[in-house]
């Protein structure tokens, strides 16, 4: 079997069965981050770009290991380094360095819908790397694999999603992946930051922190940006804390071996108590170290797809041919 | 100089007249209409299974000349307009400079003389430079040849500006037009604030950021008794709105763009910028409102909001794009499909939303109208013939259309302004 696209834009167009593929070929990536000389030649020639016009650590760093670790060649590019400061638009920059025979551009961009539009400008793999409020398909399955990892399946799990999920990539993705895959999705945060008809995509919506948590599973806190205060989606962090925040007291809601998750970068006593963070039930440093199977998984699978027919890109974890 | 267009079927709303007819025009004017009239020296056109209008209007269109010549020319704008079927187009004060004295609009009404194939209006700005602070120079635009007023694109977000404006642009009559948008509630959005913003991800601009000022516009018409025209409403918020304000006798005016009554938000989903305008496509449930209310009356007329934009302005993020789409030359196949084949509609109350209505609304002396005198617009239709939109074929310079490869049945045939045929299928 073997995805359907050769680009990854986000988790809606996935099938269930895509999800799974990419999850079992993420567990056998695993091993590899394991071994003395952390390298498969499975994508040896083949040059994968990160072009990121957003500040990030983690991801960019996972998606240039998880390449480096296929042994493609990887190139680099953020906007205060390019171009885009001279005027150029986004497909005039990618069509350039695709002319320099790129084969995949792994893409952040802060506005929803810029990867699927490079689909439509080029002929490399697109990548969604997260975009605007849209998707961040990457970081939904990382999820998914922790908490298989954790809990032994999704199905029937009951996960909570706390916070701004109005501004949330990683709560759309996560909410498509979940319901998917037959988990129960409750979601929460202040009236001001759940968008409209957020129901309609199968999760529980509630303004009420301890209800979602209460039986839940797994409880997944997302990050909250000071900027949104500005903009009186809510009042200070502090009250934000007190409500939405995540401590000990609140966690006792949870089902007895609940895992708490949350995608980076944390900001401690705000979603997360200052001790629970580093809580023995924490996943977070898990879902960072699974974020390179997962990209490892996701570039193979990428380009066994652009190749076509089946068996096109060689076993996944193989040694040298 | 005599043209006789033969065995059409006239459409008059004016002289509630549909039937076979013969129209002869002499010298521009409509000399006469009859059942048969003899064609001794007159050029002849034939019309049979065509229906013969008075010329449409499209009371709402961004020429983009002066400033903007990239995007239209008053030539370019004028010949889309007499391909779509139109014979007459005011245009929006949104130029650089902003259409705020007379000068500029002694300009573009030159200009359009020259160069136009159509009748241009101009549309004055409310307020200097539209920055919606101090009146314009209203009288002097009036004098130099304006018929209403707008700071369309930018709404007059100061209630007592609003109020002032209709006070003296009343002294005239001329009607005061309204982008109704609470920029506030709007926050920058980019589409409808519904359930597809929330899945793509985008910034939505609520129903009641329109709703709001719509309401707002009712209670100061109603007060000032002057008259307020809504541009293209878009929610089932404001035409209820509206329905109930006319209900009470309040002089309130609406358009409906052709976009909002055939497309919805649900259309943006493989974010293509050419579904990117203000106010944006809507949720089914308002196009199924604006439906409702282009058959009860409650809706005026039709009007395009016509924005032409390039190429690569639009071929860009979401985000980052224009708003606005082209529609010269598809609003009267999009009308005849959507609103007439589907049997929501008459062929009359079509003709009333596209021509008498808005002469009617802009007072706008021989338009709108097939009686013995009458200026000779005239619009011909072939309501049979299928086409294929094919936005590379359009004379706007805009290809800027969510309509591109669409099929639909029922056309502009041919358009005369002033007796000549300026544009023929």
């Amino acid at each position: 079997m073997q995805l359907r696209s050769k680009h990854l834009i986000g988790i809606e167009p996935l099938t269930r069965d895509e999800i799974q593929l990419i999850l079992d070929t993420a567990d056998s990536f695993k091993e590899v981050s394991t071994r003395e000389i952390k390298k498969v030649p499975t994508l040896r020639g083949k040059t994968i770009v990160t072009l990121f016009y957003e500040a990030s650590t983690r991801t960019r760093t996972s998606f240039e290991l998880a390449a480096k670790r296929l042994s493609a060649d990887t190139v680099s590019i953020s906007t205060t380094a390019s171009s885009v400061q001279k005027g150029e638009t986004l497909i005039d920059t990618v069509r350039n360095i695709e002319s320099m025979a790129a084969d995949c551009f792994i893409v952040r961009h802060s506005c929803s819908g810029a990867p699927l539009l490079l689909t439509r400008a080029c002929r490399a793999s697109i990548v969604n790397a997260g975009d605007g409020s849209h998707e961040h398909p990457t970081q939904a399955l990382l999820d998914a694999m922790t908490i298989r990892e954790r809990k032994g399946q999704i199905e029937g799990l009951r996960v909570a999603i706390i916070g701004d999920i109005r501004h949330s990539r990683v709560a759309r993705s996560n909410i498509h992946l979940l319901t998917k895959m037959g988990a129960e999705v409750r979601v929460a945060g202040p009236g001001t930051l759940l968008p409209t008809g957020i129901g309609k995509l199968g999760a529980t919506v509630t303004t009420d922190a301890d209800e979602a948590i209460t039986g839940a599973d797994v409880v997944m806190m997302l990050r909250i940006q000071q900027e949104r205060m500005d903009r009186s989606f809510f009042p200070s962090l502090r009250e934000f804390a007190k409500l939405y925040g995540l401590n000990r007291e609140r966690m006792k809601r949870a089902s007895p071996d609940a895992i708490v998750m949350h995608p980076g970068p944390i900001n401690r006593g705000v979603e997360i108590d200052h001790d629970l963070a580093d809580f023995e039930r924490s996943v977070i440093l898990d879902q960072t170290a699974n974020g390179v199977a997962v990209r490892m998984a996701v570039l193979y699978l990428i380009s066994q797809a652009a190749a076509g027919a089946a068996g096109g890109a060689g076993t996944p974890t193989g040694g040298a041919h | 100089m005599k043209l006789l267009i033969k065995n059409g079927r006239v459409v008059d709303p004016s002289q509630d007249l549909d039937d076979t007819r013969d129209v002869l025009i002499v010298e521009g004017k409509i000399a006469k209409i009859d059942a048969s009239i003899p064609e001794a020296g007159a050029q002849v056109l034939q019309a049979v299974g065509r229906v013969i209008a008075p010329g449409f209007i499209d009371m709402h269109v961004h020429l983009r000349e002066p400033g903007y010549e990239d995007k239209e020319t008053i030539r370019t704008g004028c010949a889309a307009a007499a391909a779509g079927g139109f014979t007459s187009i005011c245009c929006m004060p949104n130029t650089n400079p902003v259409n705020d004295s007379r000068a500029v609009t002694e300009y573009i009404l030159a200009r359009a003389r020259e160069e136009g194939a159509v009748n241009v209006y101009a549309i004055g700005a409310i307020t200097r430079g539209s920055q919606g602070d101090l009146l314009s120079e209203i009288g002097d635009l009036r004098a130099g040849g304006c018929v209403a007023i707008s700071d369309d694109g930018k709404p007059v977000s100061n209630a007592l500006i609003m109020r002032r404006a209709l006070e003296y642009a009343g002294m005239w009559k001329m009607p005061v037009i309204d982008h109704c948008e609470d920029l506030n509630l709007a926050e920058n959005g980019v589409m409808h604030e519904g359930y597809y913003s929330t899945v793509l991800g985008l910034k939505g601009i609520p129903g009641m950021s329109e709703d709001v000022m719509v309401q707002r516009n009712i209670l100061i018409a109603s007060a000032t008794g002057q008259h307020v025209h809504i541009a293209h409403l878009s929610t089932a918020g404001a035409i209820a709105a509206v329905r109930e304000a006319k209900r009470r006798g309040v002089h309130i005016t609406c358009e409906v763009a052709p976009h909002h009554f055939a497309l919805t938000d649900k259309d943006v989903s493989s974010y293509d910028t050419s579904t990117k305008m203000k106010p944006p496509l809507r949720s089914e449930e308002d196009r199924q409102a604006l439906l409702a209310a282009l058959k009860d009356g409650t809706v005026d007329c039709i009007a395009t909001d016509h924005a032409p934009h390039t190429y690569d302005e639009k071929n860009v993020e979401y985000d980052y794009a224009p708003f606005g789409i082209v529609g010269l030359e598809t609003a009267v196949s999009l009308s005849l499909d959507r609103l007439v084949h589907s049997g929501l509609i008459s062929m009359t109350r079509l003709v009333g939303l596209l021509s008498t209505n808005p002469a009617r609304i802009l007072g706008l002396k021989g338009k709108g109208s097939l009686r013995i005198g009458s200026d000779a617009d005239v619009t011909l239709l072939n309501p049979q013939r299928k086409i294929t939109v094919d936005a590379d074929r359009f004379r706007s310079k805009g290809r800027n259309t969510p309509f591109n490869g669409w099929k639909l049945k029922g056309a502009p045939a041919a358009t005369i302004v002033a007796g000549k045929i300026v544009w023929q299928e």
